[in-house]
């Protein structure tokens, strides 16, 4: 709650946690909370979207697994859609190439040791926590030059070389929408929510 | 303000701003010679006198343009005629660095910027896969999910709703790290934390359209989704939604700039600008966070206790002085401002402090008026430099209290390979010649 320019009048409905929030009719002296009575709960504007609108943009997978389309895909039908479409630029075992991001990277390491020394390249296998962000992101922006590109098949194919290249998973296994879901990702555990608050200490 | 006037003449390597300013010094001078009203016009390439060209420019990475030409006295010669859109003094040649990136950052001049907003053209750039290119005609968003009514909005829909404007920063999570990485003497404001950048903005609260469409119980993150290339996407928690977000269509007084997400943009004031989604498609009301990539592979800290924090949204205080810095020069002893920004994403600055003698002492800076939360705030510091060797610091503290962490703690704290948050003291080295370098 804050006080407005034009004097002592509370906009609490309108500004939170200590946001003022200049409306047109603050520097008009009306206060934002009186605005708010006089108008209806909704203006009634935009127009109903359609499912089918809404389906050609609701691209993203959870790690429940919501929004994960049917198809299937494995390491072997992934090996040639990697090699055509991701290879030239992550490299033919997903090294990396030039300022192109790693990939796999299978060996264990000791702890969680990013925290101590930068140089250590953060992957899908050592850092990423959730297996289904890897089709979410996958099918969402590659190949960086024909993003959306991807069929649903493409994507779990490549999804299932990316996590068994990384030890993640059998050479063997079809990734679908009831398997991701359940693949366990290593670095999973050490995640931890942010505990900054202000004040002291530092965090 | 101009560095160069302000702090002298610099030595060689001469960059080729730093010569335009000494040129701007000379203006009304005898030293300009042969102008015409047309050369003035077309900007001719004809020399000036003193003046040397690009190279080795610690700062200007844009092409070099044509040398401007100013008549001797211009109180003695008509002006020019005015143009549709105005343009800089050719004189004055502020530049994103590094540019040409499609995945990557442009950082913003901060040694050039007075006062606290960043000119529009100068807001720091931050893409992962491009500029998107967007006709506002064909423009919406989409708003569905957890909600009564899913509703899609054009830009001028989202025009009519009541309209907010409000000062705020956008400042990259990641500013700071090769500052923090891999120090070098020879960095500027710029290239140290030039990932920040503070603009009027004008849009529509997030929350208006989430009571449009009717938001349902259950519904406690929203997903918000780009339309670039990208299709940048981040998980938002609701209380941010529906506490200060908006959908920003206006950016000082103008549609936004095309390279900070035209026609509409997310902000969350003091949140990291990853999630501040540029080119905004889509709001989805959802029960969990997404987990997209941005939010668990990047824009998570890893610490040296060997775990990594996740959802570290709130940017918090930091300061810079960015006068005196590299590559600026002072050329004598006697008084000069010791000026830069400090922000939080906590609030409002409650104070800043500078050092000049490497942190023993500390002096309470100007802030100048009105301090917003979460704003650029400016400071400065009148300092009477005695000519001798001299460690600049700034320390921002906020309204909870919290206080920007020296280097050491910093590091302590967090774990040398940390990765985003890098609000440590900067130091800036003031050596006995004037020369000013970066201090880590
Ligand atoms: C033209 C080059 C190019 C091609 C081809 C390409 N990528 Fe990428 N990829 C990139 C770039 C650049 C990034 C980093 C984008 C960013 O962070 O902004 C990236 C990032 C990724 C990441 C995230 C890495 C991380 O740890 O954050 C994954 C996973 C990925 N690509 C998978 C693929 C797959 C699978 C293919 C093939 C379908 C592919 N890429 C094709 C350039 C490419």
């Amino acid at each position: 709650m804050r006080t407005t320019w034009a004097g002592v009048v509370l906009v609490a409905s309108v500004a939170i946690a200590g946001c003022r929030i200049e409306s047109k009719e603050e520097f008009a002296g009306v206060p934002a909370a009186a605005r708010a009575t006089r108008l209806p709960d909704r203006l009634e504007l935009g127009v109903a979207a359609t499912p089918v609108g809404i389906a050609s943009i609701d691209i993203d997978a959870n790690p429940a697994g919501a929004g994960l389309p049917a198809g299937e895909g494995t390491h072997a039908q992934g090996i040639p859609i990697y090699a055509q479409k991701c290879a030239s630029c992550h490299g033919a075992k997903g090294e990396g190439l030039a300022t192109y991001p790693k990939l796999v990277s299978p060996d264990t390491l000791a702890g969680f040791p990013f925290g101590k020394d930068a140089s250590i390249p953060k992957t899908v296998g050592n850092y990423w926590p959730y297996a289904t962000t890897v089709y979410d992101y996958v099918h969402r922006t590659m190949p960086f030059t024909a993003p959306g590109s991807l069929t649903p098949n493409e994507t779990y194919a490549l999804v299932a070389w990316l996590l068994a290249e990384n030890r993640i998973v059998p050479m063997t296994a079809v990734m679908n929408a009831s398997t991701l879901p359940k693949v366990q990702m290593p670095a999973r555990r050490h995640f931890v929510i942010d505990d900054r608050t202000g004040g002291q200490p530092f965090r | 303000m101009n560095d160069s006037e302000k702090a002298g003449l610099p030595e060689s390597p001469m960059s080729r701003r730093r010569a335009l300013g000494v040129a701007a010094g000379l203006v009304g001078g005898a030293v300009l010679t042969g102008t015409t009203l047309d050369a003035m016009t077309q900007v001719p390439t004809a020399k000036v006198p003193g003046a040397m060209p690009a190279g080795g420019a610690a700062v200007v990475s844009a092409p070099a343009a044509p040398l401007p030409v100013a008549p001797p006295d211009a109180s003695m010669i008509p002006g020019i005629a005015s143009g549709p859109l105005s343009t800089r003094s050719p004189f004055e040649m502020p530049a994103l660095t590094p540019v040409g990136i499609t995945t990557g950052s442009s950082l913003t001049p901060l040694q050039h910027i007075a006062g606290t907003i960043t000119p529009s053209d100068l807001h720091f750039q931050r893409h992962h896969n491009g500029i998107a290119v967007i006709d506002p005609h064909r423009y919406a968003l989409t708003v569905h999910g957890l909600v009564d009514r899913p509703l899609v909005f054009s830009l001028e829909q989202l025009k009519r709703f009541p309209a907010m404007t409000r000062t705020c920063f956008v400042e990259c999570s990641g500013n700071g790290r090769s500052a923090f990485r891999a120090p070098k003497r020879e960095m500027t404001p710029q290239q140290v934390d030039g990932l920040t950048s503070n603009s009027e903005w004008t849009g529509v609260s997030v929350a208006a359209l989430l009571k449009e469409a009717g938001v349902q119980h259950g519904a406690t993150w929203v997903l918000a989704e780009g339309g670039d290339a990208a299709r940048l996407s981040r998980s938002v928690p609701m209380d941010k939604m529906l506490d200060d977000a908006f959908i920003a269509y206006a950016q000082n007084g103008e549609p936004l700039r095309m390279p900070n997400g035209y026609p509409a943009r997310l902000l969350l004031p003091g949140y990291e600008g990853n999630m501040c989604v540029k080119w905004i498609r889509r709001l989805e009301a959802i029960d969990q966070p997404n987990m997209s990539r941005d939010e668990t592979a990047k824009y998570t800290d890893p610490l040296a206790n060997g775990t990594a924090r996740q959802f570290s949204f709130t940017m918090d205080a930091k300061s810079i002085i960015t006068s005196p810095a590299y590559p600026t020069r002072l050329t004598g002893p006697g008084w000069w401002p010791v000026t830069g920004l400090a922000w939080t994403g906590r609030g409002r600055i409650e104070r800043v402090d500078v050092s000049t003698d490497g942190g023993r002492t500390w002096t309470e800076a100007e802030l100048s008026n009105p301090v917003l939360s979460r704003a650029h705030t400016r400071f400065e510091h009148m300092w009477k430099w005695d000519g001798r060797p001299a460690q600049l610091m700034s320390r921002a503290i906020d309204e909870t209290g919290y206080v920007q962490p020296t280097l050491q703690t910093y590091r302590d704290t967090r774990g040398a390979g940390t990765d985003y948050h890098f609000n440590a003291i900067r130091t800036w080295l003031v050596e006995q010649d004037g020369s000013v370098y970066f201090g880590g």
